[in-house]
């Protein structure tokens, strides 16, 4: 009887164990199983991907519909080549949809939102988006706002 | 007292560091016999429950004790820092990555050390002094085989499930402070958490972390009992070491293992 207790209280130990791995992995790192081999791949290039990293979401209208694989520089036309990968359930994406890069908040983290366009013929696994919009810096930004003022400077001179 | 020359100065040092190797070597001989030697663990296995009772059950309160405390204190200090951003839903996330990444396997480790580690080093060491080791092997059982093999698998086993639990325990109670009594919203303090958590960055690294350090205190708690001096004050000498060795190897190879998982990025 003794030993009875005693392994029972073993096995209930190993299995709190194996419980507390299995919570850590579904509930703490939200590990979803479904997600894997229903994908189909898109290539958007931009001119500047600054802040966008693997793994980032790509959403439309604000639902995440997958994620960014991949981001390269695309030597012959020297803009950055995302490689997306997109749920296969969102298959009816138009051929002139756009891509641009948002930031979530004022201080998020970048993503990758698609709108779509109004063509007839849909986007295929291995194509590409070029109708795209890069990414917000603010350098160019101040830049800009300075030589804007500049030239109000000036023009009020003359 | 005559004053020592120079070259037996020397000498010392060369048969202080030749004790350190041969020590070494003994515990590495040992852990190779224990758990590669002759005899299978089949015939062993009611043993190993048993130890597995004193090592890992008996040692639940206390991991899940200091679980509990350790994930409200990160919580309400984490809340306090973040609230004065305006960010305190990344709570979740800071204390699900310091719990899962360091603290869940460093303070089980050392926990473990102090807890089971003493208990092993003293049972063995009383057990040595009182000859039972000898009469053991006098009616041609291997000491190795029957005393020291299920302990060491033990451990092994125990540790990364202690680890495990006290990893979720501090979760729930770092969400009990947060949730429950600052008022963070339930929603964005998972939602942070799981975004930033990633299954094998953050839970497998930690559980290798938590497997090695599980080898190296079982190891040396097992070793210290096995080869101490047997006498009264022998066995009280290889249970403090037991604790100081355990820990800062706990603590050094922590430093290490950090450095080759999240060293490079």
């Amino acid at each position: 009887m003794q030993t009875r207790t005693l392994e029972t209280g073993v096995g209930l130990f190993i299995l709190a164990g194996m419980l507390a791995l299995l919570l850590l992995a579904l509930r703490v790192s939200g590990l979803t199983v479904s997600t894997t081999g229903d994908t189909y791949k898109l290539y958007a290039y931009f001119d500047n991907i600054s802040g966008l990293s693997v793994r980032a979401k790509v959403a439309m209208a604000g639902v995440a519909i997958g994620k960014v694989t991949a981001i390269d520089l695309d030597r012959n036309s020297y803009t950055g080549r995302v490689t997306m990968e997109l749920e296969k359930r969102v298959d009816n994406l138009p051929i002139d949809s756009t891509a641009s890069i948002l930031t979530s908040g004022l201080l998020g983290e970048k993503y990758i939102g698609l709108s779509v366009g109004g063509e007839e013929k849909l986007l295929k696994d291995g194509d590409s988006i070029r109708d795209t919009q890069s990414a917000l810096v603010l350098e160019d930004l101040i830049g800009k706002f300075m030589m804007n003022t500049v030239n109000k400077d000036k023009s009020k001179e003359e | 007292m005559h004053k020592r020359s120079l070259l037996e100065q020397i000498g010392l040092l060369g048969r202080s560091a030749i004790d350190v190797v041969e020590a070494m070597g003994r515990s590495t001989l040992f852990l190779l016999h224990a758990v590669f030697g002759r005899g299978g663990v089949g015939s062993s296995f009611q043993l190993l429950v048993k130890q597995i009772h004193a090592i890992g059950v008996l040692s639940l309160p206390i991991i899940i004790v200091s679980g509990l405390f350790i994930g409200m204190v990160l919580a309400l200090q984490g809340y306090n820092i973040l609230v004065s951003y305006g960010s305190e839903e990344a709570v979740g996330q800071m204390v699900a990555l310091t719990l899962l990444r360091e603290l869940g396997p460093v303070v089980t480790g050392l926990l473990f050390a102090g807890r089971a580690g003493s208990a092993l080093t003293a049972e063995i060491g009383n057990m040595k002094s009182t000859e039972q080791l000898s009469s053991l092997e006098m009616i041609g059982v291997d000491p190795l085989k029957y005393i020291i093999a299920p302990r060491l698998w033990a451990g092994f086993i125990s540790m990364p499930l202690l680890a495990a639990i006290f990893n979720v325990v501090g979760v729930w109670g770092s969400a009990m402070v947060a949730v429950d009594w600052l008022g963070v919203y339930e929603g964005s303090f998972w939602a942070s958490m799981q975004n930033s958590v990633d299954l094998y960055e953050d839970v497998v690294n930690g559980a290798i972390k938590s497997i090695v350090f599980a080898f190296v205190a079982t190891w040396i708690a097992v070793f210290q009992g096995y080869d101490c001096e047997p006498t009264s004050e022998g066995i009280g000498r290889a249970t403090t070491r037991t604790v100081v060795y355990a820990s800062l190897a706990v603590l050094g190879l922590d430093f290490i293992l950090t450095a080759l998982m999240f060293g490079d990025n």
